[in-house]
Parts: structure tokens; C-alpha cells; sequence
């Protein structure tokens, strides 16, 4: 028991060797859960928008359907990899495994609990932003390089779609930094225990424009344009199949659940809950993690796409400017209280 | 940072830096200089400039790059490859450039290392990298910062009354 506690939270005690290995299995730890969660992930949303939509959702595998992601998997596995005829090759291959890589690096500086992180890095918040930003590579590049009218018009709406709401997303993420300090995710939620809930009210517009732009920079509806089926048949990855479609389809549910952890993390107070449940202490974590899953599937149900210029005047008139007032007004309120 | 990562880190961005120059596909030069940008950001970790090393990232290969992708998939890819890649005055910039390159050799056999300052790596360790940089850019150098912003929002305004169609 001592041994596995060292392991987990005192790894400066092994030598170097020991401590990268630490960090391995750490991290094959977090991919292991993640990749569990992504699965799952799948049947929680066709199950609760089926449930919406007055329908069951699948039902025929396994009971209540439960199987139906595993034999979706199986299934993608084994079905034919196309490349389109004129498809620039190398960039073809490398786009689904740049959007898979983004998301799960940025899962690394996200702590589960009171110590247990795999990189505890003091820009941890920079370094979750600039791997949000490198994720839309995957998508611009996978619209270019299939050489196809639909994959490119999705790759390009992406790009500038992703562009726009980074700014309102990182601008939202200011007045969190001003709270707590310091960019440590850790420390943000260390910072929040002062506060009942979190930074939930006192950043309550920061919130509000950061959702708004994780939705968008997820490609989730209301702003899924990208993938607009009415117009792009699926968008950027048209022309993907088999494995390689898996991986963006896997990409995606992964940025979710890292823009979901990161909004628990700045926002919610992290791993921390109303009460303290013995023996499982990332379990608010998951519980917040799960609850903000399920509204992301709640407004694909609800909410009709957006349209193209009123996405663009959403994220530059009117969110930029609520996160810059969220700036201001956090700073003031700072200055007077010391 | 340890000189067999500067030596791999400074190699690899040669080499990655003549690939960019050299590709007849403009993407494939876009996608060569990220890979760069993404050493140099790691050259600036091994620095103890953290902050600096994510704004690289996030700024250049985050914004800027995405936006250079965007405009040359509007470019007509075909017609870019078949275009001669370098001008007729190559030669004559690569002689400016191989000049000022034997200068900085010439150079580096006089230089005398600095006093050290206050900013010890022990001490920038102490306070994170982000803080120190945040610190002095609205304390001691809040001028020139300010200047710098003034610029770009005179960049900013030029571009808005570029694009708008009808200006009243």
C-alpha cells in the first residue's frame, strides 16, 4: 500500500528511470479510462437522444443495447480503408491521428484528484489551448488533402469557425487565471475552495462564453457546421471510412470530454464536492464529467444549427466582448477588495 | 538544456526550415514549418521560458498558421506547382544572407558574456516563468508594450476599413 501511495504521489523519491515510468503508466492509466469513457460515450448519446426523440435508441445488442458500441467498433475495424483517387496520400493519413493527438495530450495536465496528474505543469491552461488549437489541423487538413468539394468547404468553415472562438475561449479563461493566480490547473482548483461552488459564481459570465465556445470549438450543434449533413454530407471527413473515420469520430468525443474537464476544472472546483466520498476521490470529478456530457447531447436534441454569418456575429460582437468585460469587471472587483 | 537536445533541436530545425523552402506543394511547406515552430517551442522549454514556449505555440502555430493554410487552399495548387519556386535574384539574396552568416561567425569568437542579473533561472523558478513576464511587462516596460499594442490596433483599424465595403 505504501509502495503504490509513493507511486502515485511521491514520485521525486525513485530515480529518473523509475519516475518516466511512473509518468508512463500514469498516462496509459488516464488513455485506458479515457478510451473506456469515449466507447460509452457513443451509446449514452444515441441512448439519451433516443430517449428524447421518443424512440429506444439500439437495442439489440446485448441488453438496453449495451454491446452496440463494441460491435460498432469491431465493425468499423474490419470494413474497407478507401482513399480517394487524387487524395494527397501522406496528409491524408496524418490528419485523423493530429486531431486524436491534440485531444488526448491535453487530457495529461487535467488532475483527477488531490495529486494525481500525469504532467503537473505550471502553464497547464496555456498548454490546453495551444492543443485546442492544433486540433483544428487534423480537420483543415483532412478537408484539403481528400481532394473532394465537401470535405474542403468543411475544412475551411472549421478553420475559420475554430479561429474566431479561441479568442472568446481564452479571453473567457482570463478572468479564471486572475482568481486563482496561476496557470496550474492543480492550483485553479486548490484556489476554488474558498469559494462555495466553485468559481461557477463569480465567473458566471467567464462560463457562459467559455461554453459557448467549447461547443464551438467541439463542432457540436449548434455550431457543427462543419459537418453540416444537409449540405456536406459529413463534412470534413466525407471521403474517411473504416479505421481512420473511427479515429475522427473518436477525436471528437475526446474533445468533449477535455473541453468538459477543463470548464470542471476552472469553474466547477475540480475533484472537489459539496461533501467528500471515502475511498473514491475522483468521483465528483466524473459525476460533474458525465452531467456536462449529458448537455452537450441535451442541445443537439433541443437546438436547431446556426447559420453561417450569425455564428461569425456571435463569436465577435457579442462573446468577445462579454469575456472582455468579464476581464475588466474581475479586475476591478480584485482591486478593491485588496 | 542539455547539448545533444540543442544540437538534435537545432539540426532538425534546419533541416525542417530547408524543407519548407525547397517544397513545391505550399501545404506541404505550411505543414513543415509547424513541425519547426513546434521545435523552437520546444528549444524554448529547455530555455526555462515556458510562457514563451506555449504563446509559440498558440500564437504561431495555433492563429497564424491556420490562417496561411486558409489562404493557400483558396490558391489554385495546380498552377503554384508548376510556378518557378525561387525568383531570378536568388543567388544574389543567398550571397547577402552567406555574408551576414560568416559576419555572426567572425562575430562569435569576440563575444564576452554579460554580468548576470537579477533573473537567475533559480530565481524566474521561484516566481513561474508567466508571473515574471506578466510582472515586468506592466511595470518596467509598460511603454513599449503599450506602443506595441497602439501598432497593432493601427493594423486592426487598416484592416477594417479595408475590408468594409462602403465607407460613409
Amino acid at each position: 500500500m505504501d509502495l503504490l501511495y509513493n507511486v502515485f504521489f511521491r514520485p521525486q523519491i525513485f530515480s529518473p528511470l523509475v519516475q518516466v515510468l511512473i509518468i508512463l503508466l500514469k498516462a496509459l492509466i488516464v488513455v485506458g479510462v479515457l478510451m473506456l469513457h469515449v466507447t460509452y460515450a457513443t451509446y449514452f448519446e444515441r441512448k439519451s437522444i433516443g430517449h428524447m426523440q421518443v424512440r429506444l435508441g439500439p437495442m439489440r445488442v446485448g441488453p438496453h443495447g449495451l454491446l452496440q458500441p463494441i460491435a460498432d467498433f469491431i465493425k468499423l475495424f474490419f470494413k474497407e480503408d478507401i482513399i480517394p483517387a487524387n487524395a494527397d496520400k501522406p496528409i491524408f493519413f496524418i490528419a485523423p491521428a493530429i486531431s486524436i493527438f491534440a485531444g488526448m495530450t491535453a487530457i495529461s495536465v487535467i488532475p483527477f484528484f488531490n495529486g494525481f496528474v500525469v504532467a503537473n505543469i505550471n502553464i497547464g491552461l496555456l498548454f490546453i489551448l495551444a492543443m485546442s488549437s492544433l486540433n483544428a489541423y487534423g480537420v483543415v487538413l483532412a478537408g484539403w488533402a481528400s481532394n473532394s468539394k465537401y470535405s474542403f468547404l468543411g475544412g475551411l468553415r472549421s478553420s475559420a469557425q475554430v479561429i474566431s472562438y479561441e479568442i472568446a475561449m481564452g479571453l473567457s479563461l482570463v478572468g479564471v487565471m486572475m482568481m486563482a493566480g496561476s496557470l496550474n490547473l492543480s492550483k485553479i482548483v486548490q484556489a476554488q475552495q474558498r469559494f462555495p461552488g466553485g468559481f461557477f459564481w463569480p465567473q458566471a459570465l467567464g462560463f457562459f462564453v467559455f461554453m459557448v465556445a467549447a461547443f464551438a470549438e467541439t463542432n457540436r450543434t449548434p455550431f457543427d457546421l462543419p459537418e453540416a449533413e444537409s449540405e456536406l454530407v459529413a463534412g470534413y471527413f466525407t471521403e474517411y471510412s473504416g479505421m481512420r473515420f473511427a479515429l475522427f469520430y473518436v477525436a471528437e468525443y475526446i474533445g468533449m470530454i477535455v473541453m468538459s474537464l477543463v470548464g470542471i476544472t476552472c469553474f466547477l472546483g475540480g475533484w472537489n464536492g459539496p461533501f467528500a466520498i471515502p475511498y473514491v476521490p475522483f468521483a465528483w470529478l466524473f459525476i460533474k464529467l458525465y452531467l456536462f456530457i449529458f448537455l452537450f447531447y441535451w442541445i443537439r436534441a433541443t437546438l436547431p444549427r446556426y447559420r453561417y454569418d450569425q455564428l461569425m456575429t456571435l463569436g465577435w460582437k457579442l462573446l468577445i466582448p462579454l469575456a472582455l468585460l468579464n476581464i475588466i469587471g474581475t479586475g476591478l472587483v480584485k482591486m478593491l477588495l485588496h | 538544456m542539455s547539448p545533444y537536445l540543442f544540437a538534435y533541436l537545432g539540426a532538425a530545425i534546419l533541416v525542417l526550415s530547408g524543407l519548407a523552402l525547397t517544397r513545391k506543394n505550399p501545404v506541404h511547406a505550411v505543414l513543415y514549418m509547424i513541425v519547426m515552430f513546434f521545435h523552437l517551442a520546444v528549444m524554448y522549454l529547455g530555455l526555462g521560458a515556458e510562457f514563451l514556449a506555449a504563446v509559440q505555440i498558440i500564437v504561431y502555430a495555433g492563429a497564424i498558421l491556420v490562417l496561411f493554410l486558409f489562404v493557400i487552399m483558396v490558391l489554385n495548387i495546380k498552377e503554384e506547382m508548376e510556378a518557378e519556386r525561387f525568383s531570378v535574384g536568388w543567388p544574389f539574396g543567398i550571397a547577402i544572407s552567406s555574408g551576414l552568416f560568416l559576419l555572426v561567425i567572425l562575430v562569435t569568437g569576440n563575444v564576452v558574456p554579460g554580468k548576470q542579473g537579477a533573473y537567475t533561472p533559480a530565481a524566474v523558478a521561484a516566481q513561474t516563468n508567466t508571473k515574471l513576464v506578466g510582472t515586468l511587462l506592466y511595470t518596467q516596460y509598460v511603454f513599449p508594450f503599450e506602443v506595441a499594442s497602439l501598432i497593432l490596433l493601427v493594423a486592426v483599424v487598416g484592416a477594417i476599413v479595408l475590408a468594409k465595403k462602403k465607407l460613409k
